[in-house]
């Protein structure tokens, strides 16, 4: 007995020694930098949220290519998950330690970020040798505040429907809808050939807000947004009651699947991709997680297709407006000048077309929309290239106390609980409070 | 020691190498106690000032906090639908843990006590849900309650009844809190009643046999035997099963993120909200304080009626 505890004990204490062993060389390994030539060694910490393995390689391949081509440069690459990204950057922001290059959506959240002077400003770097001209300018607004530019993005579409043709068909619908009435008119249709016309996920509150926000764009136009953001107008002016009215009438038809105020966004792809709803309003990622979310993962393949959000009768909207959003990185407050040339080297045509290619990005780099394959994925890119006016998501355009009152509210409109004008002013209150 | 003293010398002596001692001895606890008070304090007593101090301001979480707005945020609080609605909500957790999860747990309990064949199976497959991690045992139940019958086990099963609609059990602003319910008295209800068999075998088996020979029937033995001797245990499991609910968080976030519009809003989801979503970091801590405070105060109050029950 003694001589096995013996035995125990010494085991126990070599496996320490030994993973101490290892804690050390790996401590050791990140601590020492190339020091191959005379230029000064720099670490770029950079974090991004592509978890897929064709997307990461990528990434990967980019920052290996930068390296060798920079001895002096160490890149570290930090990869997260969507949700653990959100907490885990908004730790390291309290803490006053941004990451050199990280993921964002632009807009609202950013600006909190460069109000608190946790960014830093490139103006400058993309004034000079016309490095801001590659770029699509809505899609690079996304990342300015006040005039000054804080990233650049990699990718921006334009939120559409996805429908399935298929049940098009079987309902008797010959044409998708352009105008409001006519969504309205194939909904009773679809409903009475027994197909659930739409898919939401209401549970995650962001795909319906989706609806409101564009019948906002379509009744009021850039006008009605730009006068409540500056706060001339007001979130309780007739166009945003007006789209909560049309929801209204929407939400008496039962169009959605059974369960949608407590569905995921997953739900809702799962109804799509199997074939159990006839359309979906959403972003530029849809037809990934319809597959994914499919039983047989192949999800609807050429029996999807895509339409425009219909125009709503006697509104002031532009027809081509369009309401999306999308990816860049943006630069943290501590990074040196290489991050800012490593962000140029990955936001290059070729990287573009390469990104593109693997349905990573809708590319937002002029010349790089030729390394789109998927043909829906095209027309995307050309309606928000073609855009007169992008409406960025309300959740990203405004702070984000007000872009999560729009969700709430929104929700409230789907469920029946608010009424328009409630909701609308639920929305001004807040923006009254955080827009300044 | 070789001097022979005189008794007085000696008991002065022992006096004085006993305080000597007891000085000892309290250098020891202190010293034993020290690296507990200092990470208690760090992480416990520090936050929760930090807290106070940022419940008073208008805070992004970012920077420092600069827009003092007094008692503000907890006016907003008080006065807040939603907030009320999510302490309700919390209430009525807590009332049907208490009236249904701790009833049920005991009955298990003595259940499984017995000599019946397979109890140490049983024992184990009713303890298994609290194992499991809140976010798994969300997800198992977000599957389980899918409104789709092709996917929701739940559904499947009733739409197999002839007229039975499939229900969104956790979509419905109507379902969703007992929906909630079930989720955590299944978790839990293990949990508790492994403190009620801890308390059952503290029981002297003597007392039993010995009112077993006096000819009890066995509702007697349970109500004025077994129950009244695993008081004490019941006082533990009513309290932690109250201050559980009140602070229940990961599952209602997972599965319902406190919808549909704020049908099962629970304090806490309301203060995360708040806080990692709209990023009012100051208002949220002002929440926190509320949820420390109502529990602080049912704590204290429930101490003073169970000591004042024992005297």
């Amino acid at each position: 007995m003694r001589e096995f505890r013996k035995i125990m004990v010494f085991t126990v204490l070599v496996t320490f020694m030994v993973s101490m062993l290892f804690i050390g060389t790996s401590c050791k390994q990140k601590a020492v930098a190339p020091q191959t030539t005379a230029a000064k060694p720099v670490t770029i910490t950079w974090w991004h949220i592509q978890t897929a393995d064709a997307e990461k390689a990528l990434w990967q391949s980019l920052a290996d290519e930068y390296m060798a081509a920079h001895p002096n440069v160490t890149i570290e690459i930090t990869v997260l998950a969507n949700e653990n990204f959100k907490t885990k950057l908004t730790t390291v922001m309290q803490s006053n330690t941004p990451p050199d290059i990280f993921q964002s959506w632009g807009g609202g959240e950013m600006n909190e970020y460069a109000k608190a002077g946790l960014l830093k400003d490139i103006t400058a770097n993309l004034d000079s040798g016309g490095w801001r001209d590659t770029f699509s300018p809505g899609a690079l607004g996304a990342y300015s505040f006040e005039g000054r530019n804080y990233g650049v993005p990699r990718d921006m579409g334009m939120v559409g429907f996805w429908y399935n043709k298929e049940l098009f068909t079987k309902a008797g619908i010959d044409n998708p809808p352009t105008t409001w009435t006519e969504l309205l008119k194939d909904v009773k249709m679809l409903k009475n050939a027994g197909i659930t016309p739409i898919a939401v996920g209401e549970g995650d509150k962001w795909p319906g807000a989706f609806w409101w926000e564009y019948l906002a764009t379509r009744i009021g136009g850039q006008a009605a947004f730009d006068a409540a953001y500056s706060r001339k107008g007001a979130f309780t002016d007739a166009p945003f009651v007006e789209a909560g009215n049309k929801i209204k009438e929407l939400v008496a038809l039962k169009p959605f699947q059974n369960g949608f105020l407590g569905a995921t966004q997953n739900d809702d792809a799962a109804s799509m991709g199997n074939g159990k709803s006839a359309m979906d309003l959403m972003g530029q990622w849809a037809p990934g997680t319809y597959n994914d979310s499919s039983a047989d993962k192949k999800g609807l393949g050429d029996k999807l297709g895509w339409f425009p959000f219909p125009t709503v009768e006697g509104g002031a909207g532009n027809p081509t407006d369009a309401l999306g959003g999308g990816n860049g990185f943006i630069v943290g407050k501590n990074a040196p000048p290489e991050a800012v040339d490593f962000l140029k080297y990955i936001s290059s045509v070729d990287s573009q077309i390469a990104q593109a290619k693997i349905n990573l990005s809708v590319p937002v780099v002029k010349g790089a929309e030729g390394g789109l394959t998927d043909p829906l994925l095209k027309i995307v890119q050309q309606g928000t290239a073609a855009a007169k006016y992008f409406q960025l998501y309300y959740d990203q355009a405004m702070p984000p106390a007000v872009g999560s009152v729009v969700n709430d509210s929104v929700q409230g409109l789907f469920a029946g609980t608010l009424t328009p004008e409630k909701a609308a002013q639920q929305i001004e209150n807040s923006a009254a409070k955080e827009i300044k | 020691m070789k001097t022979t003293s005189v008794s007085e010398d000696v008991v002065a002596l022992s006096r004085k190498a006993g305080s000597a001692r007891r000085l000892q001895d309290k250098l020891t606890i202190v010293l034993f106690l020290l690296p507990a008070i200092v990470l208690f304090s760090i992480f416990l007593v520090y936050p929760i000032f930090q807290s106070v101090y940022y419940s008073l301001f208008s805070w992004k979480g970012f920077g420092p906090a600069v827009d003092f707005i007094g008692l503000d945020n907890f006016k907003h609080i008080l006065t807040d639908r939603i907030f009320l609605k999510s302490v309700g909500n919390g209430l009525l957790i807590v009332v049907l843990s208490l009236t249904i999860q701790l009833p049920l747990s005991l009955v298990l309990a003595l259940m499984v006590r017995r000599n019946l064949r397979g109890r140490a199976f049983f024992r184990m497959i009713f303890f298994i849900p609290y194992v499991l991690s809140e976010v798994i045992t969300g997800i198992i139940w977000l599957i389980l309650y899918n409104p789709d019958p092709a996917y929701g086990f739940i559904n499947a099963l009733l739409t197999r009844i002839p007229g039975f609609e499939p229900q969104a059990w956790l979509g419905d602003t109507r379902t969703v809190m007992l929906a909630l319910f079930v989720v955590v008295t299944w978790k839990y209800f293990g949990f508790h009643m492994l403190l009620y068999l801890a308390g059952l075998q503290s029981i002297p088996p003597e007392i039993e046999e010995a009112a077993l020979i006096d000819g009890v029937n066995e509702r007697q033995m349970i109500t004025y035997i077994t129950i009244p001797l695993i008081r004490s245990t019941i006082r533990t499991s009513v309290y932690l099963s109250v201050l559980g609910s009140l602070q229940v968080f990961a599952l209602v976030w997972i599965m319902t993120k406190g919808g549909p519009v704020n049908a099962s809003e629970v304090m806490s989801t309301y203060m995360y909200r708040f806080t990692f979503e709209r990023f009012e970091f100051g208002y949220g801590s002002a929440v926190a304080i509320v949820m420390l405070l109502i529990s602080l105060i049912f704590s204290l109050v429930y101490q003073r009626l169970v000591r004042q029950k024992i005297t």
